[in-house]
């Protein structure tokens, strides 16, 4: 069974095999042994924060066509129309 | 059975309304002989009183919800599918589920995040259907040994940070991979934990932290490549 490498002395891919759980534990990376020394593996993690950042910033909001409403309302109509009377439900 | 008709919707409630006081009853407190008084009955107008006459099958309360959460709704389904034609499809098939099961909504959440769940539901059946498979997606985009870990190195000067295009990062995250993109959007734009993607997905956190990683890895590939003087004319 191998053991995790010293933080210190970690090698680039080492590290990048570890950010994924470093990462997702949301602690600060940036306090990292190997960040502080490795100016690659500094950059990739500048990219991905600012990635995620860049996404949280997308507005995610758009307008649905108008003709929507108009095909879920048949859909309505048609499902009601071809279902029995529906039977009261507990609750 | 339904009790009023009306085939178009009334016009777009304030898009702002929050849902908080959805929750049926929860902010009662006891009566001094220790038995909870009956929740007062919420107003018409507000989105409980809405939702509650949607529930009872009164089809105008019904469109106003629709009106009340379209945007969310289709924006959500956009950004899984990345395709405005099956966005559309899903957007829909979400509201038409949302009126079959509303009557089952308790209010044992927000009837937004609730909403959001049966979206969600929807898409992920759809993609299913198309046979999206994480496990088969993550494994066809392991990196070769010669591409290995280090093609995520870039030099210095080619650093993202401070310089992401908005419309670049659109179109980057449009082209991913469905499985990659569908993580990505939940968690870095919908705001949804590892833990809450897993179960959503069933698969396991490790896998829905690792899927988060490539696509961001993806993104970056992207963005690199995108020429930086596009989209700053």
């Amino acid at each position: 069974m191998t053991t995790p490498s010293d933080p210190k002395n970690m090698t680039c891919q080492e590290f990048q095999a570890l950010l994924p759980e470093l990462i997702g534990t949301g602690k600060d990376i940036n306090q990292h042994p190997h960040i502080q020394n490795c100016e690659l593996c500094r950059a990739l993690l500048a990219d991905l924060e600012a990635i995620a950042q860049a996404a949280r910033d997308l507005f995610p909001i758009e307008e649905p066509p108008e003709e929507l409403w108009s095909k879920l309302d048949s859909a309505i109509k048609q499902e009601e129309s071809s279902e029995p009377p529906a039977a009261e439900t507990a609750g | 059975m339904p009790q009023s008709r009306s085939s178009t919707p009334p016009p777009d409630s304030t898009p702002d309304i929050v849902t908080p006081g959805i929750v049926h009853g929860e902010e009662h407190a006891a009566s001094p002989e220790g038995t909870a008084p009956a929740p007062p009955p919420p107003a018409p107008d507000s989105e409980a009183g809405v939702l509650a006459r949607a529930q009872a099958g009164d089809h105008h309360a019904f469109a106003q919800l629709y009106s009340l959460h379209k945007r969310r709704i289709y924006s959500l389904c956009l950004r899984m599918v990345g395709n405005v034609a099956e966005a559309e499809d899903l957007a829909q098939e979400a509201f038409l589920q949302l009126h079959r099961k509303i009557a089952t909504f308790r209010g044992d959440s927000a009837f937004s995040t609730w909403l959001h769940r049966l979206a969600i539901n929807v898409v992920l059946m759809h993609l299913r259907r198309k046979g999206l498979s994480l496990i088969s997606l993550d494994e066809a985009m392991e990196p070769t040994p010669e591409e290995g870990p280090g093609r995520s190195f870039g030099a210095p000067d080619l650093t993202l940070a401070g310089s992401i295009d908005r419309l670049a990062l659109q179109r980057a995250i449009d082209d991913l991979p469905a499985g990659y993109r569908l993580i990505f959007v939940l968690h870095d734009i919908e705001g949804y934990e590892h833990n809450e993607i897993a179960a959503m997905l069933d698969c396991s956190i490790g896998n829905s932290k690792s899927q988060l990683h490539k696509a961001r890895l993806k993104l970056r590939d992207t963005l690199r490549t995108f020429p930086r003087q596009e989209g700053r004319r």
